[in-house]
């Protein structure tokens, strides 16, 4: 952009391709109505007037896979359910994410030990793209989800078919940091040996 | 027990009169519903940039308090483990290097993925070590860092005190009502 940038007049804005694509698709993240159960509930709060998912142009729930960029998996999925999830996904079109809602769909919640009939993580059946934990989320949190999965979008590359980057810049999330002494994995290292010295019992 | 003809009630349809048969009324009343809520204040919040008010006792992500002299305060009893009905907090003990208690934990990782926040850990916490914070917004692109380790716990003790959402809640420094030192365990802030 940089030969063009400034060259007309005011009003007039020049970008690229890939940036005009993704902007597109974030502000355009249409959910497939995937409630399957309490954290339905506050789904639909977050897509109703307090909340209002529309903000973000999330607010088409498709009743279709073939229309849909997102599946919010919110509730429980058990064992009957998750071939169909599979299938739902694989209906989709490219790209695609998915955000797991909730303790049961992160990872198994209170059924995680005796739930014989539940799922222990969604992220078994589909690819996870953003947890959002909760018993049930609140609706704030569920927004902050999908802020992250347009943070995603943002970084797709080499005409959106390129996978996201690692190092993605949250635009907001992120509120609980590491400690300066943690930062890095060596720091964090050295942290724990530290700790261990300390925490080792004195010769009597 | 057999039902009795007597217990049967039948009741019929109310009849619609003339000003219910037009309909018109009902849809102008509904209309006019309409327009008395276009007329009031939008009831959205802007959420990322408006910060909801969550009640004091909201149960968010938790945290591990810390005593005056900075050291964690749990003493790996494992009672918050064992009340976990999501058994998702894991306690490895050691022998603690400090004079105060026999043992520490040496790793405390709470699955946050797991966790369903009802707050049993704090209930059945004796040295009130373990709290739940009124962070409610956590969210997280791997499963790897969402289980949160003893380092992390402590910084969003020391990030949540600071930034004064949640005050720690016991006399700090003290390590609460079920140690040895209960001899004057502050009441909580009121605020």
């Amino acid at each position: 952009m940089g030969l063009l940038e400034g060259a007309f007049e005011e009003g007039v804005i020049t970008t690229s391709l890939e940036q005009a694509i993704n902007w597109a698709r974030e502000s355009s993240m249409w959910p497939m109505t995937f409630g399957l159960a309490c954290c339905a509930i506050e789904m639909m709060a977050t897509g109703a007037s307090r909340f209002d998912i529309d903000r973000f142009g999330a607010g088409a729930f498709r009743a279709t896979p073939r229309q849909a960029d997102l599946m919010i998996v919110a509730g429980t999925v058990n064992y009957k359910m998750a071939s169909r999830v599979r299938r739902l996904y694989n209906q989709m079109p490219d790209p695609k994410f998915v955000i797991a809602m909730g303790a049961c769909t992160c990872g198994g919640g209170p059924y995680y030990k005796y739930g014989y009939n539940v799922v222990k993580g969604v992220d078994l059946v589909v690819p996870v793209d953003v947890y959002v934990p909760g018993c049930p989320p609140r609706p704030e949190a569920l927004l902050e989800g999908l802020m992250r999965i347009q943070d995603k979008v943002r970084a797709m590359r080499h005409l959106t078919k390129g996978q996201p980057l690692d190092n993605l810049v949250p635009a907001r999330t992120g509120r609980v940091k590491l400690p300066p002494e943690l930062e890095t994995l060596e720091k964090a290292n050295e942290f724990v040996k530290r700790n261990k010295e300390a925490a080792a019992p004195g010769k009597a | 027990m057999p039902l009795a003809a007597s217990d049967v009630r039948y009741v019929e349809p109310p009849t619609m009169g003339l000003w219910e048969k037009l309909y018109l009324p009902a849809i102008f009343e509904g209309l006019g519903t309409t327009m008395r809520q276009m007329l009031k204040p939008a009831v959205t919040q802007q959420f990322p940039e408006q910060e909801p008010k969550l009640p004091a006792h909201f149960r968010g992500v938790h945290r591990l308090n810390r005593d005056e002299q900075g050291r964690v305060k749990c003493v790996a009893c494992y009672l918050c483990s064992t009340a976990c009905p999501a058994h998702c907090i894991d306690i490895v003990a050691a022998p603690s290097p400090w004079t105060d208690r026999e043992k520490y934990p040496e790793t405390f990782v709470i699955d946050e993925l797991r966790c369903i926040y009802c707050g049993m850990c704090e209930e059945a916490c004796p040295v009130d070590a373990i709290e739940l914070t009124t962070l409610y917004d956590l969210t997280g692109l791997s499963r790897q860092e969402m289980l949160f380790d003893k380092e992390k716990l402590l910084s969003v003790f020391d990030q949540t005190t600071t930034a004064g959402t949640d005050p720690a809640r016991t006399g700090r420094g003290r390590l609460g009502p079920a140690s040895e030192k209960t001899a004057d365990v502050r009441l909580p802030n009121p605020q």
